[in-house]
């Protein structure tokens, strides 16, 4: 099972910090998961201009064909203007209409207030839902006071990564099976 | 109907198009050498004109995975090897060619071939071609658009004055050889939504159709709006040709025409594409509705006829080599045409 750490937004450090722990936990409870993170502050990423990814090149190549690659995309996203950071969006236009397809997508999402809570239902669900993922409904939310200096302090929050981490798993699994299942009807 | 050499009394027209893709046979992940798929490619427009099929075409790609990027050279030979099928491109990136070097070609392959020629023309799915023969892909839409008319006027007027953006200006300037019956059939490709089959339309020029699956209810739209705006224009639409454009592949059963295709289509998108061809919506193609034209030679004329039916087009065309398909293979669908499907075809759909 390949999953993808991406952060997407190249500044602050909460984002970040966030998904260090996420892939921390993948990598503690399932040594066998091949698990690679992605942090777009460390990539040099061009903006969309509607090629197929494969034909992208550098950075932007190699963060297209290695989400593509992945049975589970776990995205850490901060909330700018009641939004997701267009770093993040850039992304999403990198890549082909139905990217998500047999994909588990779960996300992780920080924020500077509670008011914020909904806006990834509203903003990033309807995107990973017209590309085709299998998204896990509940997100880990966290607020600014869940930090301090780049360390989580709230237990409540590790718990709820704990829990996206396995429930990750356990869908990529099923989903698998169940795919598989209704392959094999097909008899090609 | 003449202008672009087709009798509709005669029925629908079959035709054969590859890509010229290059792509590792998936069950053994061994790959034939360039030199064997260029020779396999002319045998098997050599075997499609001995079965009665009426059309073969090439394409370009400037990409990893295919090698008939010189695909006028390619046609050039098929037009020598062949006698009487007609020979065209499928598609020719004219955004990134020069239309006057590309009619000396095709006009000369109609040479050739003797009045056999049609071109093509469209506008690329992948964008390396325009890195590699040095164009802007900010220029995307408009390269082709002013290429295209470029190719039209050299077409219609032996001595063509001319200016645009992307080429420098033509004055009294002489296209030749010209093609045997004066002009050459150009069609315009066109992919799933309408937008483009609207261009085609207003242009009144012929419309290559590419459906790589799904109801054919859908690609109906895009022929709907390919005639309104034909007709807007004041072209006459029943004066011009519709061809339709898809995968194809006959076994002695659907189930196993599926077993022995979909690891080659899937396979070869992942490679040419990178995305698979997800396994339910090719279950889906064997739908009686569905435009993939995979199955049994029956289900396969029946699929044929019921398009035929929606669209009302003139040439049905082919693709059946993608992904690596073993010549055998593609000998025994040619088998298949030639004795069963095609007869059918022509039966059903020929005027009395």
């Amino acid at each position: 099972m390949k999953i993808v750490g991406l952060s997407g937004s190249i500044v602050g450090s909460k984002t970040r910090t966030a998904m260090e722990y996420t892939i921390e936990t993948i990598r503690k409870k399932y040594s066998e998961i091949e698990v690679t993170f992605i942090d777009l502050a460390d990539y040099d990423i061009q903006f969309s201009d509607g090629r197929n990814y494969l034909e992208y090149d550098g950075d932007t190549g190699y963060v297209a064909k290695t989400i593509m690659d992945a049975d589970a995309v776990l995205i850490g996203t901060p909330i700018f203007q009641a939004s997701i950071p267009a770093t993040l969006k850039n992304i999403f236009d990198l890549l082909p209409e139905k990217a998500f397809l047999d994909k588990v997508v779960g996300m992780v999402v920080t924020a500077g207030s509670p008011k914020h809570f909904l806006v990834v239902e509203q903003q990033l669900k309807p995107i990973l839902a017209y590309m085709k993922a299998q998204i896990i409904q509940t997100y880990v939310f966290i607020e600014e006071q869940d930090f301090y200096r780049k360390e989580i302090t709230n237990d409540d929050v590790l718990f709820r990564i704990q829990r996206l981490v396995e429930d990750t798993v356990t869908l990529v699994e099923t989903y698998q099976s169940i795919r598989m299942e209704k392959e094999a009807e097909y008899g090609f | 109907m003449e202008n672009y050499r087709i009798d509709p009394n005669k029925g629908l027209e079959f035709g054969i198009y590859t890509l010229g893709d290059h792509i590792p046979d998936p069950h053994t992940g061994e790959r034939i050498s360039a030199e064997q798929r260029i020779h396999e490619i002319i045998e098997l427009a050599k075997l499609a004109e001995q079965a009665g099929i009426d059309f073969f075409s090439v394409g370009e790609s400037h990409q990893d995975y295919f090698t008939t990027q010189a695909h006028t050279v390619v046609l050039s030979a098929i037009a020598q090897a062949t006698n009487r099928i007609k020979i065209g491109s499928s598609s020719t990136i004219i955004s990134t060619l020069d239309p006057v070097r590309v009619y000396e070609d095709f006009a000369t392959i109609d040479l050739i071939s003797k009045g056999r020629a049609e071109i093509i023309a469209g506008r690329a799915s992948r964008v390396g071609v325009f890195d590699l023969l040095g164009y802007n892909l900010r220029d995307y839409e408009e390269l082709f658009e002013e290429k295209f008319e470029l190719l039209l006027k050299i077409n219609e007027d032996e001595i063509v004055n001319w200016s645009g953006e992307y080429r420098a200006p033509l004055r009294n300037a002489k296209v030749l050889p010209r093609p045997i019956q004066g002009s050459l059939p150009i069609w315009r490709a066109v992919g799933g939504p309408p937008a483009s089959a609207i261009k085609a339309g207003l242009a009144g020029v012929p419309m290559f159709l590419a459906m790589l699956g799904g109801p054919a209810i859908s690609f109906k739209r895009s022929i709907d709006a390919y005639r309104e705006a034909a007709k807007q224009k004041g072209h006459n639409p029943d004066e011009l040709p519709i061809a339709t454009a898809g995968f194809f592949y006959a076994a002695e059963t659907t189930q196993q025409a599926q077993v022995e295709t979909y690891p080659y289509i899937n396979e070869g998108m992942k490679l040419t594409n990178g995305r698979g061809f997800p396994k339910q919506h090719f279950a889906q193609g064997a739908h009686p509705h569905d435009v993939m034209n995979i199955g049994s030679p029956q289900q396969i004329i029946e699929k044929i006829l019921y398009q035929h039916e929606v669209f009302g087009h003139q040439r049905y065309i082919a693709q059946m080599d993608f992904g690596g398909i073993t010549f055998d293979k593609l000998k025994r669908n040619i088998e298949l045409i030639g004795d069963k499907i095609l007869p059918e075809i022509k039966k059903h759909t020929a005027k009395k």
